[in-house]
């Protein structure tokens, strides 16, 4: 005899699966950081390099970004007074030191408090996360420099950076 | 009555004007040509500009073609590694129609391989030299 319940357990079941694996997609993964989704952020930050997600940084570490736009890298990349206050709005709003960016938090382990740091690529965490790429591997005409993370994370643009 | 005297007059002048709307490319050429006192802008003369090689910028980015590709319909890719959308116009159409980012890029560019704003006869030649590719 059938179980009259089956099909609705079924449901049930498989509902609660892909619930577990959207929350560790969302939330769980370390890997996992919130790309850029203002347009004007998208645009201004994303042209040149990859548009890097604002918990990558501290807060403080994008106000000085922000302040020093002429000085961008070596590249003058000043912005309009309204368009820079803009986006540092955003970028502050949604640093690495923020409220509720649980998994960045452990991105910055290490960074001095008070600190200010620029470059990604110099966080202790970023330094000892790609401590076993070999130097050729850097120097592949693909990857070019280290803030080239889509070279080899290709979901980069969707803020996934796995291995 | 009255308002037919208003509104027809109105009618007339959007049908002249629309003998001589032109699209901010064209705009921007005029505005161009008004700053560097020129009638004419030569492609031949962009393209040289977008090829040749100049000392006065940044090492790394001796010409437009570092980064633009030498082939103005293919695609280019900034040194972080960002594509860039081909320069030609015919690959691209929606290119150079917000003259503020034209501006913007201009100013950008020119600094980082000229190391100089490019001036007015300058970005006119290369409009017109992308907008012919």
């Amino acid at each position: 005899m059938r179980n009259p319940y089956r099909p609705l357990a079924i449901g049930l079941v498989t509902l609660a699966f892909s619930a577990l694996v959207l929350a560790r997609a969302q939330a769980g993964d370390r890997h996992f950081f919130a790309p850029v989704a203002d347009p004007v952020v998208k645009e201004e930050c994303g042209s040149c390099h990859l548009a890097f997600p604002p918990s990558m940084l501290p807060a403080r570490s994008w106000q000085r970004m922000m302040g020093e736009l002429d000085k961008h890298f070596g590249d003058n990349a000043s912005l309009d007074a309204a368009t820079t206050e803009k986006i540092t709005r955003y970028l502050v709003a949604n640093a690495g030191d923020a409220g509720g960016q649980r998994y960045s938090s452990k991105f910055l382990k290490g960074v001095a408090a008070g600190a200010a740091p620029q470059r990604i690529t110099e966080l202790p965490k970023w330094v000892s996360e790609h401590r076993k790429v070999p130097d050729w591997e850097w120097r592949h005409k693909e990857v070019r420099t280290r803030a080239n993370c889509v070279a080899c994370h290709s979901a980069a643009e969707q803020g996934y950076y796995d291995e | 009555m009255k308002n037919m005297l208003v509104v027809i007059p109105g009618i007339v002048a959007m049908i002249l004007s629309g003998g001589t709307l032109a699209g901010p490319r064209e705009d921007l050429l005029a505005q161009y040509a008004a700053a560097a006192r020129t009638t004419s802008f030569s492609a031949a003369r962009g393209q040289t500009l977008h090829t040749q090689s100049f000392s006065g910028g940044k090492p790394d980015t001796p010409s437009c073609t570092t980064c633009h590709g030498k082939d103005t319909r293919g695609a280019g890719q900034t040194l972080a590694g960002k594509t860039i959308e081909p320069v030609a116009v015919s690959v691209t159409p929606t290119r150079y129609t917000d003259p503020a980012k034209v501006e913007k890029w201009f100013k950008r560019n020119c600094t980082e391989v000229l190391g100089r704003e490019c001036t007015p006869h300058e970005k006119g030649d290369w409009l017109t030299f992308v907008i012919g590719q």
